[in-house]
């Protein structure tokens, strides 16, 4: 034993366990977010049980979120009564939803009140625009208030007016969002032309009269389209209420529900592994391309998607020019020299600065200082309301771009080395300028780690939160900033972002026991477009490293 | 035949070249290119050192209005206007677009302090009293009071009423009579008022008189809103207070109307608990100035009547509050003093919204101090007479004093940060009402009267908390780990390894802070025998198997050849975390009384669900790519012979770790350890996520932090623009940038001598 210790095989095993560690970690946290986040839309069974407390029954009907083994101590402090003599205890979170009905959809339970689990088969769970899910028992559907089907029939009867209510209730707010969103758009900027024209000292008050009314009489034509289509939104909207359901809830309450509240139906118990299988689908596609609703804790999270793919785009746009360009300024212009070197120290040095320190800068920099002055010459009509010196898009974009310029500029610098000096100087040999050497040689040659750099870049500034807070993120955005009005990119607007919406929605929503896993799901897609993104750049710096290896051999 | 072939590719070829001018065209437009795009390229060159220089030169500039004093501009004098009686009080609006002179005959005229312009005056009717006294109440209120030989007294108020008619501001100013009354009676035997104070509060308003047969009465209005005209009027209610010892030179009433200051001639402060008049009684006397014959020449309240500025015959300057002794009793207690003026101090005026004030004194000094950083702004000669009266503008853009020469003074201040001083970021504080100095940071509040709490100890101990406790974890674990990989890993599972690890990275940190608030602080609390089982067992049970490993036949240990230890762990590691928790209710049930939450609240442990150990192990994963890579290279590239002449020489391959690898790698591992230390600093989204955000000072695992990051995200949006509390901010940004900038340039310069050495070797 003391020998097998002097030989130093235990440390190197010991050393050996720090790997497996870390490694069951990394591997352990990426499986935890995919299987949080991919279960989020899986079907669970809907339970009934008997809940017995003190001869008391109550009847439960709901999923099963998570159970766990506590100590009978931990749960007698919680003032639940569990026979004496027992120490350990299993307990049941169970989602029985009916928020509007009991005031709290989340109740752990203990496994020992609970009578054996059931599956009815008439158990259905509806989600609902509003007050979370309902679990209950379908009695009957009604259109009108009367009764057009009935116990088993209803199921499927239900099915059928769902289309046609969720194809309505898709209209109003359809109408909502673009149609009345645009003629509100409008009012606005000719309320903002009016105030344009009276701030203009160059105009005659004969024109600024005319102008002004110009401006009333568009604002009085787009009031009146808005009264048309408030009057055919309330049609929609009283037509979307024609159809309701009735069900009962566990506790045997009768609960009649608009059909134009649900948003999906299932049966869950009677489910079978195939149409499990079309519904998580229907339900990943409905969070990706969906809006969110509820303070975010449901619906989708198109939005952020969105905003976070167009707040890269803009970043990638103002990075990779003057990145690639930088870095090709330090390795073929630049006399190599101290100087040289401290900048390129530097540069790296940014890398390890706190993203922050990056946020602060952008908004005191971007945001207060060069937007507050062009709202100062160019929209002075919406002042004091700020258009460009408040948080926005494009400010979020730029602070990124200087946040991830390090990362462009050293890929790009270790692609340009790579590049066998003979290619240079034959180039040169043959009559070339030097800017001709450097579009027709390199730069097509080093594109590749161009491309590294920036899919490392756009993996960075994606996952990035912290400045964001400061400069650009909002937590419910009401537009996209990109929609169908002139300037058509609205620059200035703040944008939703996949990492802040995990921090808003995990840490600042009401309901957060609900909000979990849709948490889990935002954080799987962003880990997963992370991921690939990283990948996809270590595959071409790979690839581009065996390319020059073999080519200088 | 090949000859003339060639000759005559020449020849077509040349006939295909264009003409010279043509030529010469093409040549300028190429050099013109050529030129563009060196220019380009310079231009990108130069634009990320500018970028670079700008980051840093803007976090400073934001920053450097800290350090700036406090400076009056372009000084103007004017004749009073008005009456040529002496001043009693001045004052200014917000705008400075009017300002108030009360004189000793009952005139109040309000005038443009910047150029003394008269705008109105109105003549208070004292019907048939004189001016004995006068008394005003916080300046934010307007309320002043004449108190008068015939045991009256004339409560008014100065106001201004704002306008904006063709969208130009228009202050209009008027006196008021805050209960309806402009003299009222205060002491019913006639008796001249000799000391008086007044104050409003919730409550109504308060007014004490001392009068000159020593009586000390008490008068409170409290407002009521009558219920058959909607109207607010104002029911008076009088008592007589105890007499107090010596005849005071100053008395004080704060806005609670619970305490009653008075200064005497003899140098002493004493206080009454006047909350129920009928009873009130002495709480406390102290000698506040110190000397035989040194009286209290001035006494006033700072914003929100809780502290007061004690100014003595000698000059001094000190601040005192009351501070609850072991018995609960209110003590009057010496908090700081201010610089020494050179003369008797005449003359108070605190600020309008913050615990600052102005001082005048007898040799023609004023003087600019503010309470909670103890900091003299500015102090400076403006006159050789003594100075009579100051005022500071609400705003504390401008200063207006007198001297008794006629005239009015009137300059413009700088006074924007004297929150901020060395000692107040620094050194432990005595805040209002707290009953010691302490380390706080508390920026903002609801009320108007708040003191705000500047401390960056708080936040810079919980940076480094979360830094050392990040650090704590991810060491061991990431160097380890590097060694292992780099030296004795078989290349096949290295090829996996590294870039998982690495991969890691990239994980944005929001991710790792929501799941250590959400998923791990919770599962911690509940499983925290499992914690400290992992860490005894784990190597215990690595031990374990090498030993039996070690013990197996050698037949068979060859079917697994060596470089693979890490991948035979993986399943004792999963099996020692499924057995720990697991285990961890059982352990709590045998050990704990079944929760070892609630035995640490027995011991007297503090617990907080989001602590300082959930953020150590998140940030610690965090940094654990960053330490891991730059070892790993460092341990990788030490040259091959060194290690196989060791070997060559007999020494085990652990002996070879030791003595050659380690010592060789040891600065790539002081680098990689400085970068990853300089990311636990910064890092945001983590210590956001996972702590509870309150600044604590102290270094208990099990209670959470404030950092100098999460503090920024989480109070820089709701900062005011060009605050103080904005720019410390910004203070807190720059520290990161420059610390980390530092850390991470060391370490650069370690790891560029490092290869230099490699190759040379």
């Amino acid at each position: 034993m003391r020998k097998w210790f002097k030989s130093g095989d235990p440390w190197i095993w010991l050393i050996g366990g720090a790997v497996s560690v870390s490694v069951v970690m990394v591997v352990g946290l990426l499986l935890l977010i995919g299987a949080r986040g991919l279960g989020h839309f899986w079907q669970p069974p809907i339970v009934e049980a008997t809940h017995t407390v003190d001869g008391e029954e109550r009847v439960i009907l709901g999923t099963i979120r998570s159970a766990e083994t506590v100590t009978a101590q931990a749960v007698r402090e919680a003032g639940i009564e569990v026979p004496e003599g027992q120490e350990l205890v299993t307990r049941y979170l169970f989602h029985l939803g009916n928020r509007d009905v009991t005031g709290r959809d989340f109740e752990w339970f203990v496994s020992d009140l609970l009578s054996e689990f059931r599956y009815p088969e008439n158990a259905i769970m509806l989600e609902r625009q509003e007050w979370g899910n309902f679990f209950g028992y379908l009695v009957a559907v009604k259109e009108d208030g009367e009764v057009v089907a009935e116990g088993e029939a209803a199921f499927e009867e239900l099915n059928q007016r769902l289309k046609r209510s969720t194809a309505l209730v898709e209209e109003t707010v359809r109408m909502e969002r673009y149609d009345i969103g645009r003629i509100n758009f409008l009012i606005e900027q000719e309320r903002l032309a009016e105030r344009r024209a009276e701030l203009d000292d160059s105009l005659s008050d004969d024109e600024r009269a005319r102008m002004t009314a110009q401006s009333m009489a568009e604002v009085a034509r787009l009031n009146e389209e808005y009264q048309e289509l408030h009057a055919e939104l309330l049609e929609l909207r009283a037509r979307a209420r024609r159809d309701s359901l009735v069900a009962l809830t566990a506790d045997g309450e009768e609960r009649t529900i608009s059909l134009s509240q649900v948003v999906r139906a299932t049966r869950a118990n009677t489910m079978s592994v195939g149409d499990k299988m079309v519904e998580y689908g229907s339900r990943l596609w409905g969070f990706m391309s969906g809006y969110p609703r509820e303070a975010n804790t449901e619906g989708g999270i198109f939005p952020a998607i969105f905003g976070t793919v167009m707040m890269v785009i803009i970043m990638s746009i103002v990075v990779t020019p003057f990145g690639v360009l930088a870095a090709i300024y330090l390795r073929e212009y630049a006399k190599q020299g101290p100087v040289t070197k401290i900048v390129r120290i530097s540069v790296n040095n940014l890398a390890g600065v706190p993203s922050i320190v990056f946020g602060v800068f952008g908004l005191g920099f971007f945001v207060y200082f060069l937007g507050g002055n062009i709202d100062q010459l160019f929209y002075p009509e919406a002042l004091p309301a700020p258009t460009f010196g408040s948080p926005g898009l494009i400010w979020a974009s730029l602070t990124l771009a200087l946040l991830t310029l390090p990362v462009v500029i050293v890929s790009t610098e270790e692609g340009l080395t790579r590049i066998p000096k003979a290619m240079r100087e034959g180039s040169l040999a043959l009559g070339a300028t030097k800017a001709e050497t450097l579009w027709k040689v390199i730069v097509p040659v080093s594109t590749p780690a161009m491309m590294t750099g920036l899919i490392l870049a756009v993996a960075r500034a994606a996952g990035e939160v912290a400045p964001l807070m400061l400069v650009g993120v909002v937590k419910l955005a009401p537009n996209l900033p990109v929609d169908g009005q002139f300037p058509f990119i609205h620059l200035e607007r703040r944008i939703m972002h996949l990492g802040f919406h995990i921090y808003d929605v995990g840490f600042q929503s009401p309901n957060a026991e609900a909000a979990r896993p849709l948490v889990y799901a935002t954080a799987l897609v962003l880990v997963g477009l992370i991921l690939v993104l990283n990948l996809t750049a270590i595959a071409i710096r790979n690839r581009l490293r065996e390319k020059y290896k073999s080519e200088s051999d | 035949m090949s000859t003339s072939n060639s000759t005559s590719t020449v020849a077509s070829a040349r006939d295909l070249l264009s003409d010279g001018g043509r030529r010469a065209r093409l040549r300028r437009l190429r050099h013109f290119k050529d030129l563009l795009t060196r220019f380009l390229v310079s231009g990108a060159g130069y634009g990320v050192v500018i970028s670079l220089a700008l980051i840093f030169v803007f976090l400073f500039a934001e920053v450097m209005p800290l350090l700036r004093n406090a400076s009056i501009e372009s000084p103007t004098s004017y004749t009073v206007p008005g009456s040529d009686a002496p001043t009693r009080f001045i004052a200014m609006e917000r705008y400075r677009e009017a300002a108030v002179r009360f004189a000793d005959d009952g005139t109040v005229s309000f005038f443009d302090p910047t150029d003394g312009r008269h705008l109105q005056q109105q003549v208070i009717d004292f019907e048939g009293g004189g001016v004995v006294s006068f008394a005003s109440a916080e300046p934010r209120t307007g309320i002043a009071a004449y108190g008068l030989d015939n045991g009256r007294l004339a409560l008014v108020r100065h106001e201004y009423d704002l306008s904006y008619p063709d969208d130009v501001r228009l202050v209009t100013p008027k006196l008021t009579f805050p209960v309806g009354d402009p003299v009222i009676t205060i002491d019913e035997e006639g008796q001249p008022l000799n000391v008086i104070a007044v104050q409003r509060g919730d409550r109504g308003i308060g007014i004490v008189a001392y009068t000159a047969d020593g009586r000390l009465l008490l008068t409170r209005f409290t407002s009521r809103r009558s219920l058959m005209t909607g109207e607010t009027e104002f029911v008076p209610s009088q008592y007589e207070l105890p007499a107090p010892p010596a005849a005071p030179t100053r008395i004080l009433i704060d806005i609670t109307m619970r305490n009653l200051l008075i200064g005497d001639a003899q140098g002493f402060l004493h206080i009454y608990d006047i909350t129920d008049p009928e009873q009130a009684v002495l709480r406390d006397s102290r000698r506040v100035i110190q000397g035989d014959l040194a009286s209290v020449t001035t006494l006033e309240y700072l914003l929100g009547t809780v502290s007061v500025i004690v100014g003595g015959s000698d000059g001094s300057v000190a601040q005192y509050f009351l501070v609850r002794d072991e018995d609960n009793i209110g003590r009057i207690t010496r908090i700081r003093e201010f610089q020494q003026h050179p003369g008797a101090i005449t003359t108070i005026f605190p600020e309008y919204s913050r615990k600052g004030f102005a001082v005048g004194d007898a040799a023609g000094q004023v003087g600019v101090h503010y309470g909670t950083s103890a900091s003299t702004l500015l102090q400076k000669q403006v006159s050789d007479n003594p100075i009579e009266n100051i005022a500071v503008a609400p705003r504390n853009n401008g200063l207006m004093w007198t001297d008794g020469t006629g005239q009015i003074h009137y300059a413009e201040m700088w006074n924007r940060h004297p929150e901020s001083s060395w000692k107040a970021l620094w050194n432990k504080v005595w805040y209002e009402g707290r009953s010691q100095r302490d380390y706080v940071w508390q920026s903002s509040s609801a009320t108007d009267e708040f003191e705000p709490k500047f401390s960056l100890v708080p936040l810079s101990v919980g940076t480094l908390k979360a830094a050392f406790y990040a650090m704590l974890f991810a060491m061991p674990l990431a160097i380890f780990g590097a060694i292992y990989t780099a030296y004795f890993m078989s290349p096949k599972m290295r090829g996996f390894v590294k870039p998982t690890i690495e991969v890691m990275e990239a994980l944005p940190t929001v991710i790792l802070g929501f799941l250590a608030g959400l998923w791990m602080a919770p599962f911690v609390e509940n499983h925290l025998p499992a914690v400290f089982s992992i860490l005894v067992l784990m190597p215990l049970f690595m031990l374990t198997t090498a030993w039996l490993w070690s013990n197996l036949p050698q037949a068979f240990r060859s079917t697994i050849p060596p470089g693979w230890e890490a991948a035979i762990l993986i399943p004792v590691v999963l099996f020692t975390g499924w057995l720990c928790v697991t285990m961890s209710p059982l352990i709590e049930v045998w050990f704990f009384d079944g929760s070892m939450r609630q035995w640490f609240t027995d011991v007297g442990i503090t617990y907080d669900q989001r602590n300082a150990l959930v953020v150590g192990v998140a940030m610690g994963f965090a940094v654990i790519p960053t330490i891991f890579s730059i070892a790993e290279d460092a341990v990788f590239n030490v040259p091959k012979h060194l290690t196989q002449g060791s070997l060559a020489l007999g020494a085990t391959p652990w002996q070879t770790v030791i003595g050659v690898v380690l010592l060789t790698a040891s600065p790539g591992i002081f680098s990689a350890v400085m970068i990853g230390f300089g990311r636990a600093v910064g890092e945001t989204m983590i210590v956001l996520m996972a702590t509870g955000n309150s600044p604590v000072v102290n270094f208990n695992i099990f209670e959470g932090m404030r950092t100098l990051s999460a503090n920024i995200a989480v109070e820089m949006p709701e900062a005011a623009v060009g605050s103080t509390h904005y720019r410390l901010l910004f203070l807190a940004a720059l520290v990161l940038f420059g610390f980390t900038f530092i850390l991470n340039t060391i370490a650069e310069v370690v790891r560029q001598r490092l290869r230099a050495k490699y190759s040379s070797l």
